[in-house]
């Protein structure tokens, strides 16, 4: 199996429905979202711990930078990487519209 | 139906229940094993860690913190290309009850042993069927054994049509009364089992070098085609099991290709016809030898696979009898026992519709009496049609003096 843009794509129902790998990268899953990190640049120490703990895979190394991000395509808002970052670089802030 | 006889044979070992069911598990040879304890089904993986430990069954013994891990543990092994069992009862597959949807849905030829038990609350540890019809949605093949011989050949079955149509299995056998018999058995050689049940040759498993998701997130316009494919396997799976228990038959010699496999009869041409499940069938065939004598015609029909549920086979089987009473130890409250409704349903399209009363009887592992099962024979005699619900369904064991509410049902 190969990986497509769109795993959905041409889909047919196999045995057990398996499918290509990535369908989850298709489902944007963090549209419900209450609270969104935000990463003090100076405060961070691009430790990683934020990228370790995060269950949806949403905190990212910032290209070129020293420094993480979120995707806020996928992070929840479940406040994890705040409790776990060791130089409490991270602040959960309402989101609004 | 090929019964055990009284003093065993050369081949036959009298051991419990949950040590025969397990010894016939290690003939089939599963990869993994996935083991919690829960009455009164825990002697089958007892058993089998013990054969484990002793050498003589290779398999990887896994052992959990929960029920839903058990399920869990099989799936994951499933997926990975393994064949693999565990055990349970009661509270532990309503614990297991989310996995095994999943394992139906990954299409995973999972077998369980399922000791059946009633649900709580109140609290009981003893046998009926409400823990196996509370499955019965999920999509796992369901059988119900009626002694031990049966409860070791339908795990045998079980794996040889769930690997070929990719679904679980929940093999049903009563809780203490089949658990914890004492019963002469037929224990099957791995030679004999190698012939039966060749290897299992997944289509896909998991596999680092080919990723790829297995039950994988189904958007509103995938899922129901999904469903539908679990709905195929299950009508194709008739034919398999058709197909299974002939060549049982010609390996082990036990015949069980009555009806396809999917129903054993006792006098099944009977103008007065019961239906029940599992061991208190029993029972039910020495009641009706004692009727028989006495010139009343009442026969047996003992449904051993309810999912696929046999549709076909039930209206050949009941479509002529002049009434049929149906003995259940599981009911749906609100409406009634679950297997009447279902039979039924069944003979809804049938030319002949007999009158149908259902007892509700043996729940929670309260004996079930030989003078109880004739008033029922003669309930049935009686019933005809147009009847109220009142008059379809009764409680034969109801102690009304206990109730609050008077039990004016
Ligand atoms: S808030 Fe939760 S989901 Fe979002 S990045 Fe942090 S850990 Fe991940
Ligand atoms: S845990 Fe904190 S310091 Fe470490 S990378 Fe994440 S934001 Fe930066």
């Amino acid at each position: 199996m190969s990986q497509s843009e769109d795993p959905y794509e041409d889909l047919t129902i196999t045995t057990g429905a398996v499918v290509e790998p990535n369908t989850s990268r298709v489902n944007k899953t963090g549209s419900w979202r209450q609270f969104k990190p935000v990463v003090d640049p100076d405060a961070c120490i691009a430790c990683g711990q934020c990228d370790t703990y995060c269950p949806d895979q949403a905190a990212k190394p910032v290209e070129g930078k020293d420094l993480y991000g979120f995707d806020l395509d996928y992070c929840k808002g479940c406040g994890i990487c705040d409790e776990v970052c060791p130089t409490d670089a991270i602040e959960m802030i309402r989101e609004e519209k | 139906m090929a019964k055990a006889e009284l003093n065993p044979s050369d081949e036959q070992q009298v051991m419990k229940g949950t040590s025969a069911v397990a010894k016939g598990v290690m003939a089939a040879d599963p990869d993994v094993i996935s083991a919690y304890p829960i009455t009164p089904q825990t002697g089958v993986v007892e058993k089998l860690s013990e054969l484990v430990a002793d050498g003589e069954l290779d398999s990887e013994f896994i052992k959990v913190d929960s029920e839903f891990n058990a399920a869990s543990t099989c799936i994951g092994a499933s997926a990975a290309g393994a064949r693999a069992f565990s055990a349970t009862s009661s509270q532990g597959l309503k614990l297991m009850s989310e996995p095994l949807f999943t394992a139906a849905g990954m299409r995973l030829p999972i077998v369980m042993a399922v000791a059946n038990r009633s649900l709580s609350a109140p609290l009981s540890i003893w046998a009926d069927h409400t823990d196996a019809f509370a499955e019965r949605d999920g999509g796992m093949l369901q059988f119900h054994a009626e002694d031990v011989q049966e409860a070791i050949d339908h795990v045998l079955m079980g794996f040889r049509v769930a690997e070929q149509v990719n679904l679980p299995v929940l093999s049903n056998f009563d809780g203490f009364i089949l658990t914890h018999v004492q019963e002469p058995a037929d224990i099957p050689s791995e030679e004999e089992v190698n012939e039966f049940l060749p290897p299992r040759d997944p289509e896909f498993t998991l596999d680092p070098s080919d990723p790829k998701t297995m039950g994988a997130y189904a958007r509103p316009e995938h899922w129901t085609e999904a469903r539908y494919e679990i709905q195929a396997a299950m009508m194709e799976s008739k034919d398999v099991w058709a197909k299974t228990v002939e060549e049982f038959k010609e390996v082990f010699g036990r015949d069980y290709t009555e009806y396809n496999g999917m129903i054993d009869t006792y006098h099944g041409d009977a103008d007065y016809r019961l239906v029940a499940l599992g061991s208190m069938c029993g029972t039910i065939r020495g009641v009706i030898d004692q009727y028989r004598e006495q010139g009343v015609d009442v026969g047996l029909v003992r449904p051993r696979v309810h999912r696929p549920f046999p549709t076909e086979e039930i209206r050949a089987a009941l479509g002529d009898a002049e009434a049929v009473g149906v003995l259940t130890k599981e009911m749906s409250p609100g409406y009634e026992s679950a297997l009447a409704g279902e039979i039924k349903g069944t003979l809804y399209h049938a030319e002949n519709q007999p009158p149908i009363k259902s007892f509700v009887i043996g729940m929670a592992g309260r004996d079930i009496t030989a003078a109880e099962i004739g008033a029922m024979i003669e309930e049935t005699m009686e019933a005809s049609h147009p009847m109220t619900f009142d008059e379809q369904e009764s409680w034969p064991q109801l102690r009304e003096e206990l109730l609050q509410t008077g039990g004016d049902n």
